[in-house]
């Protein structure tokens, strides 16, 4: 299981009922729970929808749109049915937040779903799960079940005039499902390779209804939020970045974890008090931000930057998922881009040439690269090849495999040139990537 | 439906979950992928005859299914051991020793990536993030997750599924249930 970590710097909103018991109902609602949805079914949309604009908080899927904003694109009438979606796929690499959400918190997610669903006027909302988070499937259909007979589930919720039905779908294996409208193809049974946009999902989405998808984290908040209120929420967090987020930080640190700190915390901070600083008292040598697909960031970077869409974009990178990943002085950065862009390749779901045939070879010349076979041209290559899948694929995937590429590259040029010459690798033992 | 209700392949349980479970969505179809997987984990792998009953009960064709499957990693056509050893590679990992944790599997178990022990007892698999970067280095066997791991700790962790599948042979189950 899971271990919890803890540091004075945190601010428990999403985190506060980890580690007490709160997957059980009665337990939940002992500390408060379903209170927030009560006050939604007597305040009504616009009020939730207003309160949301108000908390500023911002998606944490990756890529920070306002989730307020995102609730009034939904039109009011609509011929099919509405649906809210909950994003629970979590495969981007360096990210296991929504993880202990669904382990300790798995009601928060049902009343964000509901909340949700008053926003927008759905009937019904769908909790997507990656297959391999089996044991939290099973939790969060318990908790399913047990909301269904309170009552707070169903026909008439809370004893009101308003219906609400709640499905968990697992998943079953593929990164790319994560991605919105391939998530909706896979919960309609189809193989989960994304659709073009326009439409958005806003307004076709799900059985081509209208349809929120949000982040299992940014679904969780929302319960905190109409309880605190979005002010008070937004004021916890930076500049046009409500509240908090769950960091996950792992790799080379004395003290991997999830951690919820404001939004605009302090990265250096985050990495040497936090998390207790670089393992074994090594160098930091570079950090990944926000889950695998986002820009590295070198030691000088980070000195001052808070951790808030804003800043780390204006940094040159991105908060993404908030999946925090720390590299020390020790470790072969062309053996990490190496391992990094293999993923993409792995997950490519085909459809676009610069995406297929780019992380193909861009995953070929790096494994050559790495072994010692390169030649100078070949980093160029590699930077060429990078740049030109940007802007040009169906969805975002072939951006997230180029860009921490392109930032290898360009950040790390005299260690990709250190490799040259048939010379060994200096900086790592070789790694052979086996995965097909 | 009333052929797989009749004749089907799958146990009485799994076969009521089936039922209730198509009539879960607005449309049939989007049971394919639970159902898929959870067949899956009763018969081992999606067989012919799998892929069959599954494409009766949403009325699609077994290239519907198949084509499906093949697109989602954790669905197999062919069975894997008993206790399926999938090692987190990825870079959260791979910087906290994954590879050493791969490689002492492979030699522990005799077995590369995607093999199976000759007792069937075991495959071993290199797989991409499992989602518990920040309890690295981390397996998954079957569904259950082992994280913060040493070689140490993957010895004994082995040793509990090599005794349960001693225990479960010993009552006369079969070692690729
Ligand atoms: C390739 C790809 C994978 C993605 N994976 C996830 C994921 O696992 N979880 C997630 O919440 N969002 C993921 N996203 C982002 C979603 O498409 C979507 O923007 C998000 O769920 C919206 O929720 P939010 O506004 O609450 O962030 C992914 C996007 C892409 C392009
Ligand atoms: S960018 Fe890649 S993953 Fe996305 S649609 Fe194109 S091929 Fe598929
Ligand atoms: S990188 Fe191994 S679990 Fe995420």
């Amino acid at each position: 299981m899971p271990k919890l970590t803890s540091h004075p710097d945190e601010v428990k909103i999403i985190s506060k009922r980890f580690g007490m018991g709160a997957a059980n109902i009665d337990r939940y609602i002992e500390l408060g729970g379903y209170e927030a949805t009560r006050k939604c079914l007597a305040e009504g949309s616009e009020w939730i929808i207003n309160e949301m604009k108000a908390s500023g908080l911002r998606g944490r899927g990756g890529a920070g749109f306002p989730t307020g904003l995102k609730w009034s694109f939904v039109p009011k009438q609509s011929a099919k049915p509405k649906y809210v979606l909950v994003n629970g796929d979590e495969s981007e690499p360096g990210t296991c937040k929504d993880h202990l959400i669904f382990l300790h918190d798995p009601h928060a997610i049902i009343e964000g779903t509901i909340i949700a669903g008053l926003a927008i006027g759905a009937k019904m909302g769908f909790i997507y799960l990656r297959g391999e988070y089996r044991y939290l499937i099973e939790i969060m259909e318990k908790a399913v079940a047990d909301a269904y007979a309170k009552g707070f589930l169903g026909k008439n919720i809370f004893g009101t005039e308003t219906e609400f039905q709640a499905v968990v779908q697992t998943g079953a294996g593929a990164y790319e499902v994560g991605e919105e409208s391939a998530l909706m193809e896979s919960l309609e049974g189809k193989r989960g390779v994304p659709r073009i946009k326009p439409p958005f999902p806003a307004v076709v989405g799900l059985y081509g209804g209208p349809t929120v998808i949000n982040n299992a984290e940014t679904i969780a908040s929302v319960p905190h939020i109409i309880t605190m209120g979005g002010a008070a929420y937004a004021a916890v967090g930076s500049e046009r970045n409500g509240g908090t987020r769950l960091f996950g930080i792992s790799g080379h640190v004395e003290r991997p974890g999830i951690y919820e700190l404001p939004m605009g915390y302090n990265l250096k901070k985050m990495i040497y008090e936090v998390a207790g600083g670089v393992r074994g008292g090594r160098k930091l040598k570079a950090v990944v931000p926000g889950g695998s697909s986002t820009p590295v960031l070198l030691p000088e970077e980070i000195e001052t930057l808070g951790m808030d869409f804003d800043q780390v974009g204006k940094a040159g990178s991105m908060l993404g998922s908030g999946g925090v990943v720390v590299i020390d002085d020790q470790t072969c950065i062309v053996e990490f881009a190496l391992r990094t862009i293999s993923f993409y390749q792995h997950e490519s779901c085909g459809w676009c040439i610069p995406c297929r045939e780019g992380t193909d070879w861009l995953k070929k010349s790096l494994t050559r690269f790495h072994a010692g076979f390169g030649t100078k041209k070949d980093i160029d290559n590699i930077q060429y090849l990078a740049e030109n899948m940007m802007g040009r694929t169906f969805c975002p995937l072939g951006d997230a495999a180029a860009m921490p590429t392109l930032g290898f590259v360009k950040k790390f040029r005299k260690e990709f040139e250190d490799h040259l010459d048939g010379k060994p690798c200096p900086y790592a033992k070789h790694v052979e990537v086996a995965l097909v | 439906m009333s052929s797989a209700e009749t004749m089907s392949i799958f146990s009485p349980a799994l076969s009521a979950r089936f039922d209730a479970l198509v009539l879960k969505y607005p449309v049939k179809r989007s049971a394919l992928i639970p159902m898929m997987l959870y067949a899956q984990d009763e018969v081992g792998y999606l067989s012919d005859a799998v892929i069959e009953e599954i494409a009766q009960r949403l009325d699609l064709t077994m290239l519907d299914v198949r084509n499906v499957a093949s697109y989602y990693s954790m669905l197999r056509f062919k069975p894997v051991g008993k206790y399926n050893v999938q090692v987190c590679t990825n870079i959260s990992c791979m910087l906290r020793g994954a590879y050493d944790i791969f490689e002492h599997l492979e030699e522990k178990l005799g077995i590369g990536h995607k093999g199976i022990t000759a007792d069937g007892v075991f495959s071993l698999e290199e797989v991409e993030c499992i989602g518990v970067c920040c309890w690295a280095p981390a397996i998954q066997v079957n569904y259950d997750f082992h994280d913060d791991l040493t070689n140490d700790k993957v010895d004994e962790v082995i040793a509990a599924y090599r005794a349960k599948a001693g225990r479960a042979d010993a009552k006369g189950e079969s070692a690729n249930a």
